[in-house]
């Protein structure tokens, strides 16, 4: 084996909190080899984003490696002078980082930006310099290279930006780029054109890749080899396909168990890690993992396992690995307690007839002066039916106009059309025309419990107040509190969060006092708006068990909504698929999932990464990015990108509702026999886009 | 960008015209009778019907008015009141000569010492430089200006004698006179303003210095300079200028005071002899110049912010 690119020695990181150092990072060994694309995955609090700064030397102001030394070749970079650390980065070390809109530097050209890397390291004239900057965006498939070079950065799409880092960051044939979620900010199926492109580019420009990540799926289609981190500490890294195939440490199991996938049994429950991940500085005497392992000694709980290496390039730190990799013990056993499930009664709770809404830009003069009126068409003609005691999964990718389609539905924006049947009986669109008993039977959920929880209530204060707000009968505070309690207790919360108060409470505990706050009034119907994308995998399982288990407890249904097809479809019943504020599939779970029409949902599906290495393939690439809702193209709203597009009866047509026998439905000039005949012979081949047609987009973004 | 401009200009002239307006009706409700107060109240009824004919003071308010801004605008600012009557505009623009001198050796102090102090305090956040800058930063701005100024005259001028304590202005002075005399108020005007934008300047500089965009110019490999003067500091004199452009307009309003500590003849000066003399002519004229600063500062910091913002140039 050739000598490594980089390699961290016994690295420990502290952070400064107040007057104290907390270490943050304990005693890590990590080494990338040539072309090798290693990947650090881990949940928030792991320390993986820290270790990779560290590794490029740029941590931030208020922390410090306080041992081990990082070599680079054979230069130890924690000796470097500053002069000496400059020659590399940029140079022989790059990043890609996670944030794309804050990543360029927005009053300054992407040319100047560009340029200003290879002026740096190597003696060019400014004409060369600036080709050099042109093949580099040619390398990542921009096809008028010109044209962005002049561009701001604010005139360019999150996606188109990061293919400029990623240029950037290749072009001057560095020998380790760092990858710091470098996708989370897109949509699926840029990701997915974008994860791609890393992958080749790596391989082509023969560097070393550390990729950091919280997304399991998008490490499995994207890396050689894996370290997993917690709590600051390597629990496990070995080649990716045994990692995936045989995970040794009970952590990476149940990382690993507790992803909701596609396959998944509709009627089972997901593996889940209880507990919640160790603080900074946690003990040094056990192991950190012992609070949450099922298979926990004594010797766990009074010693530390040493990082392990087992031979076959892998590395564990578990005291009960040989029985774990010899298949005596299993510590997340696969749970057969299944949901007990309450077949959907063929009753509607929500019956939604052909709601529309538009954002119109807002002036003081309406169109009175400009008759070309401007706006976002949000949401348009969606129909859609939720059958009592089921759910209703929404998927799309951002601009899809899922959200205003909730909030249409909430009524917390007005629609312009339309109407909402709630159990049989019309209700208003506008708010304050809804009556006590409309609120009570329609809650939701939002994503980010911080917004919604008021920080000077306790949370029994903030469940009850809705409560005793909604319930049909006035309830006294007695009944009230028990009434809470009990609200608590199905949420997995003990009595004694009753009077905590929310900036108390980890992320999960506060989304499930929201769900408990939703579940108060004994609602009908529940709204879900990504419920689950604000937390980590391990909390996001306990949620969605619980989502699950309410369901069946209270007899309420759900609308789900997420940007996230395996969540989507873990929960739900029915789905539909949205696209420019249109849906253009919906039908029964499996039948969506496994037997997708349309090819943007053909898409979609095969641009969701897969957690498992063993099935990497390459996702149907849509060209360009989603339009803005503000320039909605006319025809069939995906007829900018889709494969599969037959000519321009998609360009000027709006493709008909086509409904089979199953009540599957899709807005397609296809009908389903041709587009599963299509897809028999194989995935569509990419159609070679007019970078003009790219441009306009990315302009109007 | 053509059309913004365009429409700002207007809005310029309107609230020229709204506040001649307003000061002409406010020094005209002045109590009592203007030609009575200005000729004191020994006056013969004829001298004072001599006066009021002469300046026009006999016709009504509206005409007045109407008069007045007609000579504002065809360059005939009309006569002062006191003896020989000279021409308000030569007066007034003589004297706006050196106050505008003062104002400008002011900015000069101001604009490279605070955009200095300031990204000092930011590049070392936390530390004593910093908390030097910040403390002495908030106290200057304080003081109030006739403070400052005594307290530099009795040390500069008195004590230590470098600087001469009030100011006398002849014709044909050689530059490095001028400088000598413009120093202490100078520096005075500088000192709360320098307060100011140095804080703005720390600020928008500690902001832009947390912005992803300054780590993906350090990771470059480009000099720390240059990630601070070609990156960050760019991003940063967007809402430091406004500042600068803004003080400017306070600058015209303090000079009032600073001038008359000094005894400098500017238009503050005027202005207080104007008040003091019932001299309404002067007394406009300089109002709406002082208003027109201010305003035309505003404009001006807001065609920077727009010219150096390719967000904002560019819709
Ligand atoms: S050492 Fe013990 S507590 Fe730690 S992971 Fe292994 S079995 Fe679990
Ligand atoms: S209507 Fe045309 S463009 Fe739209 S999805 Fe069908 S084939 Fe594609």
């Amino acid at each position: 084996m050739s000598e490594p690119v980089i390699s961290a020695k016994d690295l420990s990181i502290d952070y400064r909190i107040g007057r104290d150092w907390m270490q943050a990072v304990r005693s890590v060994d990590l080494s990338i080899n040539p072309l090798q694309i290693h990947g650090l995955v881990g949940e928030s609090g792991s320390g993986k984003s820290t270790i990779a700064l560290a590794m490029i030397r740029h941590l931030a102001r208020n922390a410090r490696i306080s041992e081990g030394r990082i070599l680079f070749g054979e230069r130890d970079l924690r000796q470097l002078r500053q002069r000496e650390i400059e020659d590399i980065w940029g140079n022989q070390i790059t990043l890609v980082p996670q944030n794309t809109m804050d990543s360029l530097n927005p009053s300054l050209r992407i040319s100047r930006q560009m340029t200003e890397v290879t002026r740096r390291h190597s003696s060019v004239s400014a004409t060369e310099a600036y080709e050099h900057a042109a093949d580099a965006l040619r390398s990542v498939q921009i096809a008028d290279p010109e044209q962005v070079l002049s561009r701001y950065p604010h005139q360019l799409s999150g996606g188109m930006m990061q293919r400029v880092m990623i240029a950037m960051a290749l072009s001057t044939r560095p020998r380790l780029v760092v990858l710091d979620e470098p996708t989370t900010a897109l949509d699926v199926t840029t990701q997915a054109v974008i994860l791609d492109l890393l992958r080749d580019l790596i391989k082509e420009e023969q560097a070393a890749a550390l990729y950091v990540s919280h997304d399991l799926g998008t490490v499995a289609q994207l890396c050689d080899y894996v370290t997993v981190l917690y709590a600051g500490e390597i629990m496990e890294s070995a080649p990716v396909d045994e990692l995936f195939s045989q995970p040794r440490h009970p952590y990476t199991i149940g990382l690993l168990s507790c992803l909701p996938s596609t396959a998944e049994e509709q009627e089972s429950r997901l593996t889940t890690i209880s507990g919640v991940a160790a603080a900074l500085g946690a003990r040094s005497s056990s192991c950190v993992f012992a609070d949450r392992c099922p298979l926990a000694t004594a010797q766990c709980r009074t010693s530390k396992p040493p990082l392990e290496d087992t031979g076959d390039h892998r590395n564990v730190r578990c005291w009960r690995w040989r029985e774990i990799a010899a298949g005596t013990i299993t510590p997340f056993e696969p749970t057969a307690r299944n949901i007990t499930s309450s077949a959907p009664r063929h009753s509607r709770v929500l019956q939604v007839r052909e709601i529309s809404k538009r954002f119109d830009d807002s002036r003081v003069l309406p169109s009175l002066v400009n008759r070309r009126t401007s706006g976002v068409q949000a949401v348009r003609d969606v129909s859609l039916a939720v059958d009592t005691r089921s759910t209703f999964g929404l998927v799309g990718e951002s601009g899809s106009g899922k959200t205003s389609l909730a909030r249409s539905l909430l009524a917390l924006v007005e629609a312009d059309t339309g109407s909402i049947e709630l159990r049989g009986e019309p209700i208003s669109l506008t708010l304050k025309r809804r009556d006590r008993a409309t609120l009570q039977n329609l809650r939701t959920v939002f994503q980010n419990p911080d917004d919604s929880l008021n920080p000077y209530r306790t949370v029994g204060q903030t469940i009850s107040r809705t409560l005793r707000k909604l319930s049909a009968e006035p309830l006294g505070a007695k009944a009230a509190r028990e009434r809470v309690k009990e609200l608590l207790r199905a949420v997995g919360l003990t009595d004694d969060y009753y009077h905590r108060r929310p900036a108390f409470l980890s992320g999960g505990e506060k989304q499930r006092v929201a769900i408990a706050r939703a579940f108060a009034p004994a609602p009908a119907l529940v709204i879900a708006d990504e419920p689950t994308s604000s937390l980590d995998v391990s909390v996001q399982a306990v949620i969605l068990n619980l989502l699950k288990d309410l369901r069946a407890a209270e007899g309420a249904s759900y609308v789900v909504i997420s940007h996230d097809l395996e969540v989507v479809s873990y929960l739900s019943d029915h789905i539909a698929v949205m696209y420019l504020g249109e849906i253009v599939e919906q039908g029964a779970n499996k039948d969506v999932i496994h037997f997708p029409s349309h090819p943007y949902t053909e898409a979609l599906l095969s641009a969701a990464p897969t957690p498992d290495p063993a099935v990497r393939h390459r996702p149907i690439a849509l060209s360009g990015e989603v339009p803005s809702p503000r320039n909605r193209p006319p025809g069939c709203p995906f007829q900018t990108r889709c494969p599969r597009k037959i000519g321009t009866v998609c360009e000027t047509d709006a493709p008909p509702v086509r409904t089979n026998e199953d009540g599957h439905e899709i807005r397609c000039h296809y009908t389903f026999e041709e587009l599963e005949s299509m897809q028999s012979k194989g995935p569509p081949t990419p159609p070679q886009e007019k970078t003009e047609q790219r441009l306009q987009r990315a302009e109007n973004k | 960008m053509t059309r913004y401009l365009i429409r700002r200009l207007f809005t310029l002239a309107l609230t020229l015209l709204v506040t001649s307006f307003i000061i002409f009706a406010l020094t005209n409700l002045l109590p009592g009778d203007v030609a009575r107060l200005v000729l004191g109240r020994d006056a013969s009824d004829t001298a004072i019907e001599n006066f009021e004919q002469r300046f026009g003071l006999d016709r009504p308010p509206l005409v007045q008015y109407a008069q007045w801004l007609g000579g504002f605008i065809t360059a005939d600012w009309g006569r002062s009141y006191t003896a020989g009557s000279p021409a308000v505009r030569s007066l007034v623009l003589g004297r706006l000569g050196n106050s505008m001198r003062l104002a400008g050796t002011t900015l000069l102090i101001v604009i490279p010492l605070s955009l200095l102090l300031g990204v000092l305090a930011s590049l070392r956040e936390g530390s004593w430089t910093d908390s030097i800058i910040s403390v002495a930063s908030l106290s200057v701005v304080g003081l109030p200006e006739f403070v400052t100024g005594i307290v530099l005259i009795n040390v500069f001028a008195l004590q230590l004698g470098w600087f001469p304590a009030s100011t006398y202005i002849s014709n044909n002075m050689p530059f490095g006179e001028w400088m000598r005399l413009l120093t202490l108020p100078a520096l005075t005007a500088s000192l709360a303003i320098t307060g100011y934008v140095t804080r703005m300047t720390r600020a928008s500089m500690l902001e832009e210095l947390k912005k992803p965009y300054v780590r993906t110019a350090t990771l470059k490999g480009i000099p720390y300079r240059r990630v601070i003067f070609a990156h960050a500091l760019r991003n940063a004199l967007l809402p430091t200028i406004a500042v600068i452009a803004l003080s400017i307009g306070w600058l015209m309003g303090g000079l009032v005071v600073i001038e008359n500590v000094f005894n400098f003849p500017g238009i503050g000066s005027l202005l207080v002899t104007a008040v003091t003399q019932k001299n309404l002519p002067v007394l406009q004229a300089i109002s709406v110049l002082i208003v027109f600063f201010y305003a035309f500062a505003n404009l001006i910091s807001d065609l920077l912010f727009a010219l150096l913002n390719p967000r904002i140039r560019l819709s």
